[in-house]
């Protein structure tokens, strides 16, 4: 699989360190609220299709990348600094 | 027999041996060609039966001339005599016989074909349920196989790389020739790759001409070309053998098999190939016609024959027959007329079929047995006029062409019947791949030349390149009309997969019961299993399949194809990472130094560290480790724990961040000074621990375990990148950077002073948990930190990695007076052991905070990863904790493990309350001690309980002790 990088373009997926779900970079306040917690620790969805995954790119230049894969096809839609996700997902707030 | 021309060598001779007996070859032979030469036509037997055998296919898709090739540790079963390029002093031997080729003992399993037939295992092996073990699977296993491991270490070398192109295209025959050229010459980045040693596939096989001239003087002319071309890289003796996500392609080029010894240089290197597009042009496989008794030596493809006779100059046998639903037969009895081979008869299926040329031709006539036990004598035909015997040493079969389409399909592409060409074509193509020639369908020469350049215009429009189409050569043009015929009708066995021994009546019973979606199919008979994969053999087993069920063979669909194409050998697939290659080895700063010391390593993950230094006299590694850590003890030690993760953080909320990133306050830390530092994981387990030194304001330098570095940076990338990117912090991993030498007991202070560039190292100065960037042997910058793993009066101190075999060897020298010893993992164990500073084995990734001692730690102000859910109730209730465990009789060992009971209680899970966790033999304590985590352990200081380890039968009393051995109230690292 080849993964493109938003910096460095196409780079073989034997680079990076798959995390899976994508929603690991929305984490509640802990102290605020502990059910939402345990949801984001343990509750994760599978889906058979378009999923956004986080990406480490390990055996490059470390960066965290949210990686669009249909998880059917193993197509890749697309990828972005998981950093501008969670800046963006946190100005929305 | 040899004929007349050819692509051999006729000016070498090669020798080599076939079961003992030497043969002669040429270069240019193959081992199946050369052994035909000879006259030797069996050259093994079948899985199941032990029918005699001899060569099918000129090509990869053999299922029958299976040999073990050369000897020794080299011996390498089941490879393909076809595929195997003959070189002076090769070895062969025949498989699955015994005690000879000729006489094999196991062949009584032909007689008893009746109760051997598909699904025969599944029926009878299922009882007595206790014989499956015992009886039946050895009895199988010693039956089943070809041909056997050499059980010794592969002596080669193998490689792995990584190839980028625009235009891959597989298979060099005539339309991935044309393909190739087209795109080369538009200035694409082309690879050409090629199984075969040769360029032309099938081109070298006819005895078409092209421009009037023998087909390999285009061939010829077009590899000038192509050599000069250095955007084209051609390789041969390739084999593209996987299609994966996104255009990468797996390729095993044999760099070294045909050479008489291997060992010279790479045996076989493993190709990754991302190619933007790709033609596949890998040609079509002939199919045969199931008749009964269709499976002795001499039985071949009518293709093969031809291209024995065209390339190889050889036939089987002076008299040959051809049995063909296709005109396509008629050429190989031309050609083989061509080179002075009797042909006894064409007999054609068709009723309205001609003869091309001066031969008997029966038309309308079914070849439906065959004679001779090992090697065809003569088949039986039945035609209009009734029943004869033809007499001949070989018969060649065509029942036209299967396309080689595998590739297409793995990535579950299914391909889809195509009524008018009578094949399996490819359906849908994975991105970015097209298929050419007669891959796709293609028959006639010109058209298959002409489909390769149409596709490779394809991708260089898509590539955004222009390209011409290349003057084609004038080629002959040959009938290949043909009617299916799947196969002859009748009574006793006729072959469909000679590799496993699957025959008409197999699918027959397979249908009978109800085994009839391909997919059961196959399983249930073996069909298209192990090293051929089917390639002859498949079609025709789903066209019988499609007759018995009354479906079309669209209906009946087909199984898809994995990979690999053609077998790849494990060692091409390591790509030399075996052994000492198996990973990458790290060597800590002072390797060199311990290993002139004498010192023993291990492995520690990717790293090497010195485990002990045995001195002369010491005969037992206790010994060492026992030295060394009273030498700590009572002078000063030193060990290399560079491997210890280090991270540079720093930035204006570094200290938010770490505040964040650890359990206990980080922010809060002064400069100058360091603190314990303990993670969790977001679920409230302890995940890891170590240091953080604040070096200034807005500069810390943290600490991870070895064997975590790797996981805790990611982790902390993850936070600093995904949780929190909004905080000005950055990292950088500085493990390999700075060596980092550990200095403990009591002389640690005076060993140091005498290095140090007038740095007061007094304790009030420079007190406990304290650092400092400093510098040392006049002018060397370092980094000094006043932390204990060894609960000795320790210092870890730092300097750029190219240092830290001087250092090493500087600290030892000058402490020379002072005691001054080197010690290894092993003391360095012992010691934190004897302080009850837990490890990997306490941070297992199943413990919390509580459990080891330091729940306090736990801020419960901030929202530190995992403190929250460290303090849900299922953690809170766990009772285990730390403690230190002590033998009653001093002698007895404590073993880590061992399940801790209370004494008198019955053992089982419900009454265990612990188990150990680090041991080791204590020169401090002068026995053996543990530490291991007990239910209410802090309540239970000098009860004695009971240490079990059922694995040796041992029922150890312990006595339950404070988890410190020595100095409890750690006055040594203070003063």
């Amino acid at each position: 699989m080849l993964i493109p990088h938003p910096l460095l373009g196409l780079r073989d997926a034997q680079e990076f360190t798959c995390l899976g779900d994508a929603a690991l970079l929305n984490r509640p306040d802990g102290l605020a609220d502990p059910q939402a917690l345990t949801d984001y620790v343990y509750l994760r969805d599978n889906p058979a299709g378009v999923h956004r995954e986080l990406w480490f790119h390990e055996q490059g230049d470390r960066s965290w990348l949210v990686v669009t894969r249909n998880t059917l096809t193993h197509e890749i839609l697309g990828a972005e600094l998981a950093r501008d996700v969670a800046l963006r997902a946190k100005g929305a707030k | 027999m040899r004929l007349s021309g050819g692509e051999i060598d006729r000016s070498q001779t090669l020798r080599f041996t076939f079961d003992g007996r030497a043969y002669t070859g040429h270069p240019g032979d193959t081992l199946a060609s050369a052994l035909l030469a000879n006259d030797v036509r069996l050259m093994g037997r079948s899985f199941k039966y032990h029918r005699p055998r001899g060569v099918f296919s000129a090509g990869s898709e053999e299922p029958n001339a299976l040999v073990t090739l050369r000897g020794g540790a080299r011996a390498e079963p089941n490879t393909r005599a076809t595929a195997v390029e003959l070189f002076e002093g090769l070895e062969a031997r025949s498989q699955n016989a015994w005690p000879s080729l000729a006489f094999d003992a196991l062949a009584v399993n032909d007689l008893m074909a009746n109760f051997l037939t598909a699904g025969f295992y599944y029926k009878t092996f299922m009882w007595p349920r206790a014989f499956w073990e015992r009886l039946y699977e050895p009895m199988i296993r010693k039956a089943a196989g070809l041909g056997r491991l050499s059980m010794a270490a592969d002596p080669d070398a193998y490689d792995k790389g990584f190839l980028h192109c625009d235009l891959l295209v597989i298979g060099a025959g005539a339309a991935g020739l044309a393909a190739a050229l087209t795109a080369a010459r538009a200035g694409a980045q082309v690879i050409l790759a090629d199984e075969d040693a040769r360029l032309g596939g099938r081109l070298l096989a006819e005895s078409a001409t092209l421009d009037g001239a023998p087909a390999r003087d285009w061939v010829a002319g077009l590899e000038a070309e192509m050599a000069s071309l250095p955007n084209l890289r051609l390789m041969r003796r390739t084999t593209v053998w996987g299609l994966f996500d996104h255009g990468v392609y797996g390729a095993v080029e044999r760099v070294a098999d045909h050479l008489p010894i291997p060992g010279a240089q790479v045996r076989q290197t493993l190709w990754r190939i991302t190619a933007r597009r790709a033609v596949l042009a890998a040609g079509a496989t002939e199919r045969h016609i199931p008749f009964r008794n269709n499976d002795r030596p001499g039985v071949m493809q009518a293709g093969a024959l031809r291209a024995y006779a065209n390339r190889f100059a050889v036939s089987p046998a002076q008299r040959v027959a051809i049995f063909t639903s296709q005109d396509d037969g008629h050429q190989t009895a031309l050609d083989l007329i061509a080179k002075g081979v009797e042909i006894a008869a064409v007999i054609d299926s068709r009723a309205e079929a001609r003869a091309m040329g001066e031969y008997r031709l029966i038309a309308g006539g079914q070849v439906c047995d065959s004679r001779g036990r090992l090697g065809l004598r003569a088949v039986q035909v039945r035609h209009g006029g009734g029943v004869e015997w033809l007499s001949c040493g070989a018969l060649g079969v065509a029942g036209g062409w299967n396309p080689n389409l595998h590739l297409a399909s793995h990535q579950r592409g299914r391909p889809r019947w195509d009524e008018a060409a009578q094949a399996f074509l490819p359906d849908t193509l994975p991105a970015g791949l097209a298929v050419a020639g007669a891959a796709a369908g293609q028959g006639e020469t010109a058209a298959v030349m002409a489909s390769g350049v149409a596709a490779a215009l394809r991708a260089l429009a898509d590539l955004g390149l222009s390209g011409r189409a290349p003057a084609l050569p004038i080629t002959e043009a040959r009938s290949l009309a043909g009617q299916s015929l799947w196969h002859v009708p009748g009574k006793g066995r006729a072959w469909v997969d000679f590799q496993n021994d699957v025959t008409v009546k197999d699918i027959k019973l397979a249908h009978q019961e109800n085994m009839r979606p391909v997919e059961h199919l196959k399983r249930w008979t073996t069909l298209g299993m192990a090293t051929d994969q089917g390639k002859t053999a498949n079609v025709a087993a789903l066209a019988v399949m499609a007759e018995l069920t009354g479906q079309t063979i669209a209906a009946t669909r087909t199984t898809i194809f994995r990979p690999p194409y053609t077998p790849v050998a494990l060692s091409a697939l390591g790509g030399g990472d075996s052994g000492a290659q198996f990973r990458p080895r790290r060597l800590t700063p002072s390797h060199a130094w311990a290993a002139a010391q004498g010192a023993v390593f291990v492995e520690v993950g990717q790293w090497m560290r010195a485990q002990w230094f045995p001195q002369p006299g010491e005969t037992h590694w206790r010994h060492s480790v026992d030295r060394e850590v009273l030498a700590t003890r009572k002078g000063v030690g030193i060990c290399d724990v560079t491997t210890l993760g280090k991270v540079d953080v720093q930035g204006a909320d570094a200290a938010v961040f770490l505040d964040r990133l650890y359990a206990n306050p980080m922010a809060s830390l002064k400069v100058g000074m360091v603190r314990y530092g303990l993670m969790l994981r977001e679920d409230g387990h302890a995940y890891d621990d170590g240091t953080c030194a604040r070096l200034a304001e807005d500069h810390y330098v943290v600490t991870t375990t070895t064997a975590q570095a790797g996981p805790v940076y990611r982790h902390m990338e993850f936070a600093r990148q995904c949780l929190w990117p909004e905080l000005d912090v950055q990292l950088i991993s500085t493990t390999e950077a700075w060596a980092q030498f550990a200095v403990a007991g009591p002389n640690a202070r005076k060993l140091l002073e005498r290095v140090v560039d007038g740095f007061d190292l007094s304790n009030a100065a420079f007190p406990f948990m304290a650092c400092a960037q400093l510098t040392i042997c006049g002018g060397l910058r370092a980094r000094l930190f006043r932390i204990s793993f060894s609960g000795e009066l320790a210092y870890e101190l730092a300097v750029p990695a190219r240092f830290g075999a001087a250092l090493m060897a500087r600290l030892v020298a000058v402490g020379a007076d002072l005691g001054a010893t080197p010690y290894g993992t092993e003391a360095l164990g012992v010691m934190r052991i004897e302080k009850g500073h837990v490890a990997g084995n306490e941070l297992n990734g199943q413990t919390t905070a509580q459990m080891l001692g330091l729940g306090r730690m736990v801020s419960d102000k901030k929202d530190a990863i995992g403190a929250v859910m460290s303090r849900r109730e299922g953690l809170v209730e766990e009772a285990r904790v730390l403690v230190g465990l002590q033998p009653v009789n001093p002698g007895d060992p404590v073993v880590a493990g061992s399940h801790l009971f209370a004494q008198g209680a019955q053992q089982k899970t419900e009454t265990d309350e612990g188990w150990i966790t680090s041991a080791c033999h204590s020169p401090h304590v002068g026995s053996s001690i543990g530490l291991g985590f007990l239910a209410r352990g802090a309540e239970r200081l000098g009860e004695v309980i009971v240490a079990a380890n059922p694995l040796q039968g041992q029922q150890i009393a312990l006595r339950v002790v404070p988890a410190h051995f020595v100095d409890p109230d750690g006055g040594r690292l203070r003063d």
